[in-house]
């Protein structure tokens, strides 16, 4: 189990940042992610791996309008 | 065009500008007439900055306490603001306008990009204030170059805007060339039965050869120019520079200015693509996230027709590879247009045109919330908004609350003179658009004052349901709710309903932050978001900035050097604001004094709320913005909402649909009351929303007559502790 913006969510092997993303249906492009406090890279997102219990922020950049 | 009759005509000479101030403002009645030209002191600088803050400085002078939209002393008060005008960094073309509102009955201010807010400075004012009622149809016109106002009587056979645009461009150019020195604000036939008839502000597109349009489009500018009978307010200028500013520091505004271009090229393509589909960008984002008002902000999502608005259609529509800046040097170039369009109804029918936008507010208000999904109907209901005069977003958000009226049998089909008003009749909507700007059909007439007005009159003619119109009618102060839907985050009713003007995005978007992020978990840190993000963004409205540059586009590192909290505010952009007003003006000012500026404008303008309400400028918030109303909103996403009762204790599993949406009624209003406390705490007001003494002492605004509004309207018992 990982937590999302404080919400539970499976954790499976392998998974990987773009996964999460996937399972939240978070489709929004301007998206920070960062686990356990540590900033990922837009360019790591399909290659990072979330270890199982992590605690993942990902942040809607844009406060809009 | 046959030359227009002078009625009135004054010389001047144009005070030069010096870091960023012309420290002159024109006043022109229109019904005497009589020009005055004011000097700016210091104090009105370092108090008021510019921009919306000096609006609202002369239209408090010029008012009464009991002056209402459609008095003579009521004024539009237009100004750029100290940053208005400089080329080097992108968004900088920004004109405010500032009135009282015929939707609110209170103040009211609404931005354009544009030509006239740069134009009119370098015409030598750093804002102009009209007042009085003309008799006849006039134009205003400020000719920068000769150092000449004039009185015109309008000679226009028509007098809706790309008409009245195109006419004028013409009309006071010299040449082709020449057009582009001139800048037209214009309405729309609409605005004289209209309570949000809009304002648009013109600029030449040389490569397209037509005059373009933006919109100050909110709260009823354009109404209030029809009441004074002001078809137009021209202004030219000719001898458009780099520096007219004389700034203080070009080589920093350079620079930053050349940071933040190279930004937007290198990544706006793989960020929001403001440059190919503007804010259009936004269409599927919102459906996405059950943001997307979908008819009448019933619903956030149509999965099954979100594909027709897709921004790719969008992008297909509009022509690509344009600069479309609305101001020199902006190369985030969001102003889209559709060009060669032919009008298939009304009376443009055939002609081949050009439209600004569609943006996303325009996409949803006449497209989603009104159960339309055809992108070639809304860009003729925006094409029309425009022409005739009226805020796309109000005119949407009203015939969607006519829409369900109709649905819910509330109003019938005799009511509305023969138009069957369901969600997706887009012929009959668009017949109700061309009999607004008609001006004769009492029904028309009465969706054109928006839903407070129809509230009311729907109950008193047509016996319709007061109390369901007041759950599902969107508007917050008079004004219609812009095109965001705010039940799901706390944050944003806020956001939207605790505003000084009613529910426009421009003071506090947090949706993503509060419902999404879950960055905001108390009502403390809601309230600071409440203080922080209207505060900062008072401030674009202070010089003379368009807000998109700020967030639109966000530096590489932006997410890897910072926090996740602080690279909401993008630090690095916060920072090029600091460095680009001190290059401007000289002031050596740090961040933390935006917000102070702001604070300053922001509860000057709530103080001026409470005076024009007489104590009573209340924040009210329909039902509708608080969770579902009726039972098929809260079973179209039924486990979410069982979930939120969860959430609060409450067991869903034996109760009726209405029997769980009154349980969630009844906590949210409990919270929203909650919220209320909080920010009204935090912004230095007392429990009705008046800012205190204290407050007033600690900004420097304790002038003795704002002093006076808030004793006058502040008892000791509604103090907080």
């Amino acid at each position: 189990m990982i937590t999302v913006n404080g919400e539970p969510l499976d954790w499976k092997p392998g998974m990987t940042v773009q996964d999460v993303l996937d399972a939240k249906r978070y489709t929004f492009r301007m998206i920070g992610i960062w686990i356990n406090d540590r900033p990922v890279p837009k360019n790591e997102f399909s290659t990072t791996e979330v270890p199982d219990g992590a605690v993942v922020q990902a942040i809607h950049m844009v406060s809009g309008g | 065009m046959e030359k227009m009759k002078v009625i009135a005509e004054w010389t001047y000479t144009p005070a030069p500008i010096e870091r960023g101030y012309t420290r002159k403002t024109l006043y022109v009645n229109v019904g005497e007439p009589r020009m005055e030209i004011k000097d700016v002191s210091q104090d009105m600088i370092d108090t008021f900055t510019g921009g919306r803050g000096f609006d609202l400085k002369l239209l408090w002078d010029a008012v009464k306490d009991t002056t209402k939209w459609n008095d003579p002393e009521n004024e539009i008060v237009l100004s750029g603001g100290p940053l208005c005008g400089i080329t080097q960094y992108p968004g900088a073309g920004k004109c405010y306008a500032a009135f009282i509102s015929p939707l609110s009955g209170q103040t009211y201010d609404s931005n354009s990009g544009g030509y006239w807010g740069p134009l009119s400075k370098f015409s030598g004012f750093d804002a102009v204030e009209v007042q009085g009622k003309a008799e006849k149809d006039i134009i205003l016109f400020i000719n920068g170059d000769e150092g000449k106002i004039q009185i015109l009587e309008s000679n226009l056979k028509d007098l809706n805007a790309y008409a009245v645009t195109e006419t004028l461009h013409e009309y006071f150019a010299v040449d082709e060339a020449d057009k582009r020195n001139i800048s037209v604000i214009s309405t729309g036939k609409a605005a004289e039965t209209s309570y949000y008839g809009c304002m648009n502000m013109s600029f030449y597109d040389p490569r397209r050869k037509v005059a373009r349009l933006k919109q100050a489009g909110r709260g009823g500018g354009g109404s209030i120019m029809r009441d004074k009978k002001i078809a137009a307010m021209v202004v030219k200028f000719s001898k458009i520079g780099g520096n007219l500013n004389n700034v203080v520091d070009l080589d920093t505004l350079q620079r930053v200015g050349v940071k933040l271009h190279k930004e937007i090229h290198d990544l706006d393509d793989v960020q929001c693509k403001m440059r190919k589909v503007g804010t259009a960008h936004l269409n599927e984002i919102m459906d996405e996230y059950h943001l997307l008002p979908t008819n009448n902000y019933k619903f956030g999502q149509n999965a099954a027709e979100i594909s027709k608005i897709h921004s790719a259609v969008y992008e297909r529509l509009f022509t690509q590879g344009m600069p479309d800046g609305c101001w020199y040097g902006c190369s985030m170039s969001c102003a889209k247009a559709v060009d060669g369009f032919t009008v298939q109804t009304g009376p443009c029918k055939g002609e081949k045109v050009t439209v600004d936008g569609p943006e996303y507010e325009t996409v949803a208000a006449l497209g989603s919330n009104i159960g339309v999904y055809d992108p070639l109907w809304t860009i003729e209901a925006n094409f029309y908004a425009d022409h005739y005069g009226m805020d796309t977003i109000s005119l949407g958000t009203a015939i969607a609350f006519v829409c369900e009226c109709y649905e819910l049998g509330l109003i019938t089909k005799k009511d509305t003179n023969g138009l069957e008003l369901n969600f997706g009749s887009k012929d009959d909507i668009m017949e109700l658009i061309h009999r607004m700007a008609d001006g004769k059909d009492e029904f028309a007439s009465m969706v054109a004052k928006g839903i407070r007005y129809m509230k009311k009159a729907f109950a008193e003619k047509f016996k319709a349901d007061a109390k369901t119109m007041e759950a599902i009618g969107m508007e917050g102060q008079g004004v219609e709710t812009s095109e965001y839907v705010p039940k799901e985050s706390i944050a944003q009713w806020g956001g939207y309903y605790l505003t000084l003007k009613g529910p426009q995005h421009d003071e506090a978007w947090l949706i993503f932050m509060d419902m999404v992020n879950k960055q905001l978990p108390t009502f403390e840190d809601k309230a600071e978001a409440l203080h922080y993000f209207p505060n900062f963004r008072t401030w674009f409205s202070l010089v003379g900035l368009c807000k998109l540059p700020w967030n639109d586009v966000e530096p590489a590192n932006n997410r890897i050097v910072n926090e996740p909290k602080e690279a909401a505010k993008v630090p690095e952009h916060v920072q090029n604001y600091v460095d680009i007003f001190n290059a401007v003006t000289g002031k050596g000012i740090r961040k933390e004094d935006l917000i102070t500026m702001s604070e300053k404008v922001y509860n000057f303008q709530r103080v001026f709320q409470v005076r024009m309400k007489q104590g009573e400028a209340n924040h009210n918030i329909p039902l509708r913005a608080l969770g579902p109303v009726f039972p098929d909103e809260w079973e179209a996403r039924r486990e979410y909402y069982d979930g939120k009762l969860r959430e609060i204790g409450i067991d869903p599993s034996a109760l009726s649909t209405e029997e769980k949406i009154k349980k969630l009624q009844e906590y949210r209003l409990g919270m929203w009351e909650g919220l209320k406390m909080a920010v009204y705490k935090r912004r230095g007001w007392n429990k009705k929303g008046i800012p205190t003494v204290e407050t007033l002492k600690r900004l420097g605004i304790d002038y003795p007559d704002v002093v006076a509004v808030v004793e006058k309207y502040s008892k000791p018992e509604d103090n907080f502790d």
